[in-house]
């Protein structure tokens, strides 16, 4: 949605290993899986455990076409990715889950909103947590007393809102 | 009754003032996620689903198709002003819109877009409602094994057709699959790659991983190419009327996009960013000044516009009639329909003529708001693009966590959230499409129980598959759609796919 040519130029080498280890991986369980399940299929011939082992068959073999690929085709490279953003995003969303049912909502979420200001660029927290958190607040107001969503509510909710 | 009656109906039930609320709503959020860049009408349909529980179904569900069709209208505005397409549709349109714009014609593009978008959206409507009764007719007809093949048809189309390349196509789709398979098995009962984990039991919830892909998956992306370039929004010069010329110059290519993009959407054949890819191609060789594609010809907006928006009405089609669907957006209005424990296909029809008829339209009447909100007040949304980057991606990962907080609060849901989210970061940053792994989630299921209630009708004999002609004729389309373009990129005439790359909407 953001860029032209972000499909355009990039093809994995050294990341088609990776990303055939990932899906041999994700194959092997899925064949393990459906094979540990008891069924014969009934009139069908296949049953519940069928759907996993040929969904871990077709992954295994893009696996290896991952493999051929990757020896074939020379190294192109994606563009240089910048670390910190995705450790402000990744924190930020770690941070709500860990703190949603302990702060509520809008506390958990406020700090979600600053660090990802943060990794875009705005690291003053002075103004993007309040601004986060007061956005939070009115979000809570909107969807968990207009349209009934059950948001999980902490101290500062019930103080605003009521129990 | 006829068709028409079913329509007057319609109209009665869409002209009651709460409904009209709910369309003008999805309109209006539509325009805006169009407008935006970094969210599109896919990702703002599965936020909101989790917010319409306790709404009323039928206007919940124009809503949705409202959005649908705003992020059309809106998605052009971006291309134009900012060369950023809003959504993966308008990406042909700032080939030619932004050369518009900056020869200072920005507003005669703005109007055609918004105009043929028009033209298009109520021709293609009308198409879908004289068109939808006989397919619905036709589907009478369809068994376990049609439906299947047809299944099949929509995942290769989706993820091997067109794109960069077909490996990653259908990796993706396989992970999708994959992840469909989690969860209690629906026609025995056996829990499948559960883990124990209790909340695994009801599967991969679509919006968790739409909103996580689109979303968290979309922010990572732009967050980690580093200093977040504000782009340059080319300003409005004079006036948004288009002179007598270009009217000229633009109603044959509205009119031709139409008859592009209302099949393209219709058959399970790709979505709105392949019918307005070729369109902008037929609008090149028909063109008088083909010397001017490339420069800013007004042909090359119309057309593409006119094709993307027929085509998103065309997707409704195999949606409502055969419950099929095949973009992204479609898939996740399908689970909408779910959610309110409705199936869209040929029942529907009869259970619920008024919610379908009225449906179809609304979609007229929102036709003519998105006419209203797209020009008059063009200037308006065009003020949504100074928002600056921090502020607007920090709201729309609040927005997307608000959604799954909505749903299921529980930590085993959030930590998917974030789990999917950087796959999605990965498949973008390789280059791997992500509309494939949300239709993979959501038809998975589906084409597995059809094979298997197949094969229990037919006591395990696999020939049953291919024993109709129009079962055999399906999956012959599959085959040629999935072998075909990998021996035209082998030839080297992959440039073209890989430029109808569908990508999310």
């Amino acid at each position: 949605m953001t860029g032209f040519d972000r499909a355009t130029e990039r093809r994995p080498d050294g990341a088609a290993f990776i990303i055939a280890a990932i899906l041999a991986a994700l194959g092997a369980l899925l064949i393990w899986q459906g094979r540990a399940i008891p069924d014969k299929g009934g009139y069908a011939g296949i049953g519940s455990g069928e759907a996993p082992l040929f969904v871990g068959l077709c992954l295994w073999a893009l696996a290896l076409t991952h493999v051929w690929k990757g020896l074939r085709h020379g190294a192109m490279g994606v563009p240089r990715q910048n670390p910190v953003p995705i450790l402000f995003i990744i924190g930020g969303l770690a941070l709500q889950l860990a703190l949603l049912h302990v702060l509520g909502f809008s506390i958990a979420s406020g700090l979600l909103f600053a660090c990802t200001a943060a990794a875009f660029g705005k690291r003053n927290f002075a103004i993007s947590l309040p601004a986060g958190i007061g956005f939070a607040l009115a979000i809570y107001g909107v969807f968990d007393q207009l349209l009934k969503l059950n948001l999980p509510a902490g101290f500062l909710e019930t103080l605003i809102f009521g129990g | 009754m006829t068709t028409f009656d079913f329509l007057l109906q319609g109209l009665g039930t869409a002209l009651d003032p709460m409904i009209l609320l709910y369309a003008l709503i999805g309109v209006t959020l539509g325009t805006a996620v169009g407008v935006l860049p970094g969210i599109g009408p896919a990702l703002t349909v599965a936020l909101l689903l989790p917010v319409t529980y306790g709404l009323d179904p039928a206007g919940s569900l124009i809503m949705f198709a409202g959005i649908y069709y705003g992020g059309m209208y809106g998605g052009s505005t971006t291309s134009i002003l900012l060369n950023t397409p809003g959504e993966s549709a308008s990406i042909v349109t700032a080939l030619e819109g932004n050369k518009m714009a900056r020869a200072g014609r920005g507003g005669p593009a703005l109007a055609t877009a918004a105009i043929g978008s028009f033209v298009a959206g109520l021709l293609a409507t009308l198409a879908l409602a004289f068109l939808a009764p006989h397919i619905v007719k036709l589907a009478l007809v369809f068994g376990p094994r049609e439906y299947f093949a047809l299944m099949v048809l929509a995942f290769v189309t989706v993820s091997a057709a067109f794109g960069e390349s077909t490996m990653k196509g259908l990796t993706s789709l396989f992970v999708g699959l994959a992840l469909a398979i989690v969860g209690i098995d629906g026609l025995t009962g056996q829990a499948r790659l559960s883990f124990g984990v209790p909340q695994l039991l009801d599967g991969i919830e679509v919006t968790t991983l739409a909103v996580a892909m689109f979303a968290v998956g979309e922010a990572l992306f732009v967050a980690a190419q580093g200093a977040g370039l504000q782009d340059k929004v080319h300003a409005i010069k004079g006036s948004v009327a288009m002179t007598r010329e270009d009217w000229s110059r633009s109603w044959r290519p509205w009119l031709r996009g139409t008859a592009i993009g209302f099949p393209i959407g219709a058959m399970p054949a790709g979505g709105a960013d392949i019918a307005s890819f070729l369109s902008y191609g037929t609008e090149k060789r028909f063109a008088k000044h083909p010397e001017e594609f490339g420069h800013g010809a007004i042909e090359g907006v119309a057309g593409p516009e006119a094709a993307n928006n027929a085509a998103a009405a065309g997707t409704l089609v195999p949606l409502l009639t055969l419950g099929l669907p095949t973009t992204a957006t479609a898939a996740i209005m399908l689970a909408g329909f779910q959610q309110f424990g409705l199936q869209p296909g040929p029942l529907l029809f009869a259970t619920a003529p008024q919610l379908v008829w009225g449906l179809i339209a609304s979609l007229l009447i929102a036709n003519i708001m998105l006419l209203v909100l797209n020009l008059p007040l063009i200037r308006l949304w065009v003020k949504l693009l100074t928002i600056p980057r921090p502020w607007l991606y920090a709201g729309i990962l609040l927005f997307a966590t608000l959604g799954t907080i909505g749903v299921n609060p529980s930590p085993v849901e959030l930590s998917m959230l974030m789990i999917f989210g950087v796959m999605g970061y990965a498949m973008r940053l390789h280059g791997y499409p992500i509309a494939p792994v949300v239709v993979g989630l959501i038809l998975g299921p589906m084409a597995e129980a059809q094979l298997r209630r197949a094969l229990a009708i037919s006591q395990g004999d696999w020939s049953t598959l291919v024993s109709t002609p129009l079962a055999a004729g399906l999956l012959a389309v599959a085959l040629a759609a999935l072998v075909i373009p990998p021996i035209l990129r082998w030839r080297g005439k992959g440039a073209v796919l890989k430029q109808i790359a569908g990508d999310e909407d």
